[in-house]
């Protein structure tokens, strides 16, 4: 997801808080938002595959057919 | 023994008790007399059981009477996080969200304590919920450093470990989600303990985030630590005593993680771990440089890992009646419900790196070593510290050097390592291998003579 869809969830939830007449709520969304980025700022699946031994088996996405045709970082998924 | 017997530790206590050469009506009154002279002050408490206790510990000596010892905890008094049930007690979490709860019965760490022999003295104060690292969001009044007296004794569970330095018990439970019972260990000056995940039985304590909660000591000593470990693990092996504690401090291997860990210090803290280090290695240790590649992303893996569950188990009582929580708690628990699924899908894998990460920074070492926490106690309601010229968050600053171990599962402990100029402890650090607590209490009771000024 790109960064202007976590600013559009930003509004949204901005909006949402001064709805329920939580306008403190709204530094807090925020920081919260600068935290989402810098989540999704690293690539922690492929940061994951880097580390094999890593991969608990219940969680191990399998290979599907057309993996190799998956879009990049930034597109929809 | 120069200072009287309740600043002492269950180590040296115990022998006194089975022996019936201390009563443990004594020591409980003088503990009870001390949270009579000085709770006022410090909040460490928001329930006393002052004839309850008494009537426990009258039991215990008759026992010893008659011949019979439970063990090293036998007559030892001790406090209980007010998060973690004991039957026939409220247990408020700090909260006016709580107010008329009694426990119908034990948790499970409790029951194993009061079959050991522990005499429960009270309940100790807290930051609501265990939602914050500095014990001054309370329905019951902000816990005090016993320090000093306006700044933070750390959080969450900074009543216990109040409690613990003051001699109003002997040690206390507290618990563990980002870094709650070694961060008031390093800002007050006790041992604490946070062993590996789902170790020991989380059922019978209020959750904050499930997958990240622990339950843990805050002692004196780490072998008291150690031994009320394995009482709540519910090891026969508690009954050994005295435990095997020492090995030498000479031969250890101790893996010093540095970027990140060391890029926002206080200059007295930054000093106090270096001598730490130099001791250390003058009793013969050998100190490595090793590397956590992803810890820079801890803290935005934290929120998203943390936050979800939290909403997820307040989501009714923040319906019904918002008003009766603290504005700060209210305002982070309604945070949690705003955050994407995705993300918190996406944290749960940051964790697996982070995992194999600090795996692998401890191959080939003893344990990994570092400061509890960046900064000294905070002044009481501070938002933001200065740090080496700069203003830091408080709250970022309480959680840096902890919250990692909470998202990996690693056992880790705090060990008292000396003060500031102004008289505030300093926390030394230590990480061991999951499942292998007991080898990180072997190592840490190697160090700690060496780091305990």
């Amino acid at each position: 997801m790109s960064d202007w869809l976590i600013e559009d969830w930003l509004a949204s939830a901005c909006a949402d808080a001064d709805r329920r007449g939580l306008p403190a709520l709204k530094p807090l969304l925020s920081a919260l938002a600068d935290a989402t980025r810098a989540l999704r700022a690293v690539d922690w699946y492929e940061a994951l595959s880097a580390t094999p031994s890593a991969w608990p088996s219940a969680t191990r996405p399998r290979q599907q057919p057309g993996d190799e045709d998956r879009p990049g970082d930034g597109e929809p998924r | 023994m120069t200072a009287p017997l309740h600043f002492h530790t269950i180590t040296e206590l115990a022998p006194l008790v089975a022996a019936g050469r201390l009563a443990s009506e004594d020591l409980t009154r003088a503990c009870l007399a001390e949270i009579a002279a000085h709770d006022d002050a410090l909040r460490a408490f928001i329930t006393v059981l002052g004839d309850d206790a008494l009537v426990q510990a009258r039991a215990l000596d008759a026992e010893t009477a008659a011949g019979r010892c439970r063990g090293p905890l036998h007559g030892i008094p001790i406090s209980l996080k007010d998060l973690i049930d004991q039957r026939g007690v409220p247990t408020t979490a700090a909260s006016r969200v709580r107010e008329g709860h009694v426990a119908a019965g034990d948790a499970t760490v409790t029951a194993r304590l009061r079959e050991a022999g522990a005499v429960f003295v009270g309940k100790t104060n807290l930051h609501e919920f265990a939602f914050g690292t500095t014990s001054d969001d309370t329905a019951y009044g902000a816990v005090h450093n016993p320090h000093d007296p306006e700044r933070s004794p750390g959080g969450s569970s900074g009543g216990s470990a109040v409690a613990v330095v003051t001699g109003m018990s002997i040690a206390s439970i507290g618990t563990d989600t980002g870094g709650s019972i070694r961060i008031p260990s390093a800002a007050c000056g006790t041992v604490g303990l946070k062993p590996t995940w789902d170790e020991l039985p989380c059922d019978g304590i209020v959750p904050l985030s499930r997958s990240l909660d622990h339950v843990g000591p805050l002692a004196r000593s780490v072998a008291d630590a150690w031994l009320l470990y394995l009482i709540m693990r519910g090891d026969a092996t508690a009954a050994r005593w005295p435990l095997p504690m020492r090995r030498a401090a000479r031969g250890l291997r101790l893996g010093i993680p540095r970027a990140y860990f060391h890029d926002i210090l206080d200059d007295e803290v930054r000093g106090r771990f270096a001598e730490s280090l130099t001791w250390l290695r003058q009793a013969g240790a050998e100190m490595v440089d090793v590397t956590i590649p992803h810890a820079a992303g801890t803290a935005p893996v934290y929120l998203h890992a943390s936050l979800p569950e939290a909403s997820a188990y307040h989501a009714a009582t923040i319906a019904a009646c918002p008003e009766r929580y603290t504005p700060n708690v209210r305002l982070r628990i309604e945070m949690g419900r705003y955050l994407l699924a995705e993300d918190h899908a996406r944290a749960q894998v940051a964790r697996e790196v982070l995992r194999a990460d600090v795996d692998r920074a401890l191959a080939g070492c003893d344990a990994l070593a570092l400061p509890t926490l960046p900064i000294p106690a905070p002044p009481i309601g501070a938002g933001t510290v200065d740090v080496a010229g700069t203003p830091e968050s408080v709250r970022n600053m309480m959680l840096r050097l902890t919250q990692l171990f909470n998202l990996t599962g690693h056992p880790a402990i705090s060990i008292p390592a000396g003060s500031t100029e102004g008289g505030l402890p300093c926390g030394f650090q230590l990480v061991g291998r999951r499942h292998d607590t007991e080898g990180l209490l072997a190592t840490a009771a190697a160090c700690e003579p060496h780091v305990t000024a």
